[in-house]
């Protein structure tokens, strides 16, 4: 397809040019085990390491303290794991209603081998309130795992809060960053947490690599046992094009972080008080105060998400929405349920989420159609009130 | 991404017969907003029962569209008694397909065109207790429904069951009902035919919108001017489901102004049976 406008970068982006040609080598010439004695394969190894640095200085980590994943969910069912089985005999875990399904699972599978699991609801805005958190944590509570920030509504969580609060009671946390990497300012310096998940893809580097922070001391399990890869923390061969490409993903991240807070973000602004100024009874899902700068979740009344996104399919145009029909569910987003966003609007919930390869003229061109769509399924639908 | 074929697909782009019918004789409603799909279906019956005009609005996926869409190019020149022998097999057929998580769209046209003939013949919308029992609770499908979309479809397994009806697809709470009549149709039993209905409830469709309106036009104006707000969740059955906002929100009495002036005045303008409950 030709002329595609990109606006779904919270379930994927493209790979990045520089990440593509960073990678190449690796494939070919570069083709070596970094275990191997001879120089060959050992000279993958420095590679490695550099986009290792590459990576934790993005997050104000050190370099041992990054573990290499296949993705996101690996990097928080590993987080999970490795807390429970570290502390036998702690038998709470707390995280909340709009995690992503790679904690969710996690909760329902602690739940079903006898643990206590406690999910903490959000308010109207998609924010948790810290008291209830506070007076969740137990002494037997192995881990507390929360979002960094959300992928429906792009609401970012007040971690430094959780952070702190959760550390004076001295229990593990394990934050799922992988839609905040490369979008929020994060220092791991100064935010005491344990754990933390990075996704590849999410920031324009390939699907099939992710990153686990570790904080150093943290007492840790591994998840795939084999070889010694990862100082004996993740057995497997290093995946070295893609480690490659993460860490120049990361780098370029660095440097675009501004740019992703104010030239994302402005653009992001004009497509959502356009389509608020022409499409009526339109809402916004989530807390504009605090949010990813790259995301909007719209929702129009009275009209049904899967249909709003064939027709912008139709003008090449891609989103995602929050509505049952995309996803094969009968139901709403958890997420939005969970905000207690109304039925009226819930169906009709569409998710734009940009990137820094976003235009000007690509937002105009959704601004143009997406008016004409609504109003078109609003003459068909029976609850129209326009 | 699902894969609607091209008849689909022009059905949803270009829906044929889409929009009111001011003139319409018999309209036949199913779904509710809640649910994610609904479908209003208008038609014009001549004198000899034949359907001469058909028309819809839908809210709902681009297979629900064109589920609609069809069904009106299927019934237009039919008499009602040969329109009355259409079910959801043919309109998926007349589509080339329906993936098989969304035949619950052509059913739904089913469903909207026999309510249709029921209304054309003076006969009031079936209430669900009218309709047989509440199975699943989340989607209000009740065993007459199952039962039927057993029969006429030949399913064998649980998820097939939700595909076709929804029933079972949320909470998932009456699976165990639903196995225990699937069972019950491979042994064939007996079902009791439906009783005769006397009273004239309303749709799901109108009461939704009755309760917006009176919520809207009503109640809100009241709660705005002491600072207070009100957000409507969702209906399930009689419990009016609402969300205070605003002043109300922090407000001690707010549990009395839910009683004595949100549920008060539903009752009152719309059914005296309904229950408010805060989100």
């Amino acid at each position: 397809m030709s002329n595609i406008i990109y606006l779904d970068n919270n379930a994927t982006t493209c790979c990045a040019p520089e990440v593509v040609e960073a990678m190449l080598p690796f494939f070919s010439q570069l083709y070596g085990n970094a275990s191997s004695m001879h120089t060959f394969g050992g000279q993958v190894g420095k590679h490695i390491s550099n986009a290792r640095e590459q990576i934790a200085s993005l997050i104000g980590a050190l370099p041992d303290e990054i573990l290499f994943t296949s993705c996101g969910t690996e990097s928080d069912n590993t987080a999970v794991l490795s807390a429970i089985e570290t502390q036998p005999e702690k038998k709470h875990f707390i995280t909340t209603r709009v995690e992503h399904s790679a904690m969710l699972a996690m909760g329902d599978f602690l739940d079903k081998k006898g643990y206590d699991v406690t999910y903490l609801p959000v308010d109207s805005k998609g924010q948790l309130n810290l008291e209830e958190l506070k007076a969740a944590i137990r002494p037997d509570t192995a881990l507390v795992s929360i979002m960094y920030a959300n992928n429906e509504t792009g609401t970012v969580f007040p971690i430094q809060e959780i952070a702190e609060i959760v550390k004076a009671k001295d229990v593990l946390l394990h934050v799922d960053a992988v839609q905040a990497v490369g979008k929020e300012i994060i220092d791991l310096q100064k935010l005491p947490i344990d754990f933390l998940a990075i996704s590849g893809h999410k920031l324009h580097a390939p699907k099939g690599i992710g990153v686990l922070y570790i904080r150093r001391g943290t007492r840790f399990r591994p998840f795939l046992r084999g070889g010694h890869q990862e100082r004996g923390r993740r057995a497997g061969t290093e995946n070295t094009p893609y480690i490659i490409g993460l860490g120049k993903a990361c780098d370029l991240a660095a440097q675009n972080l501004t740019a992703e807070r104010t030239q994302v973000a402005h653009l992001r602004d004009i497509l959502e008080k356009g389509l608020l100024d022409t499409i009526p009874h339109s809402i916004i899902n989530g807390d504009q105060q605090h949010r990813l700068p790259n995301t909007t979740s719209i929702a129009f009344e009275a009209v049904e998400g899967e249909a709003i996104l064939l027709m912008l399919n139709k003008f090449g145009i891609c989103a995602s929405s929050g509505s049952a029909c995309t996803s094969g569910s009968l139901e709403p987003s958890h997420v939005l349920r969970a905000m207690g966003v109304p039925f009226t609007y819930a169906h009709g919930s569409i998710r734009f989420s940009l990137s820094r390869y976003s235009t000007e003229d690509e937002i105009k061109k959704v601004l143009e159609v997406t008016p004409e769509i609504i109003r078109d399924l609003r003459k068909i639908s029976p609850f129209s009130r326009i | 991404m699902w894969e609607y074929t091209d008849i689909v697909q022009d059905h949803f782009l270009n829906p044929r017969n889409a929009g009111d019918m001011p003139d319409a004789n018999a309209i036949g409603e199913v779904g509710s907003l809640a649910c994610g799909d609904a479908l209003k279906l208008f038609l014009k019956i001549s004198d000899k029962d034949v359907i001469e005009k058909a028309s819809f609005q839908t809210f709902g996926c681009a297979s629900a569209i064109a589920s609609s869409s069809a069904l009106t190019e299927l019934i237009i020149g039919k008499s009602v008694e040969e329109a009355s022998k259409i079910t959801n097999k043919e309109i998926a057929a007349f589509l080339g397909g329906l993936p098989k998580e969304k035949m619950h769209c052509s059913v739904m046209g089913e469903e909207a065109l026999a309510a249709a003939i029921r209304n054309h013949k003076g006969l009031p919308p079936l209430a669900h207790e009218e309709e047989g029992k509440l199975i699943c609770k989340c989607f209000g499908i009740t065993d007459k429904q199952i039962q039927k979309a057993i029969r006429e479809n030949g399913l064998q397994t649980l998820e097939e069951i939700t595909n076709f009806t929804k029933a079972g697809g949320a909470c998932g709470a009456c699976l165990d009902d639903i196995a225990e009549i699937l069972e019950a149709e491979k042994g064939n039993k007996n079902i009791t035919e439906i009783r005769p209905v006397t009273k004239r409830p309303m749709s799901n469709i109108q009461r939704m919108q009755k309760i917006i309106q009176v919520l809207e036009e009503d109640i809100r104006p009241r709660l705005t001017q002491d600072g207070g707000d009100i957000e409507l969740i969702d209906v399930e059955g009689n419990n009016v489901i609402v969300s205070l906002r605003g002043a109300c929100s922090s407000c001690r009495s707010s549990a009395l102004t839910l009683k004595n002036v949100v549920e008060a005045t539903l009752r009152e303008q719309v059914d005296a049976n309904i229950q408010v409950l805060e989100a």
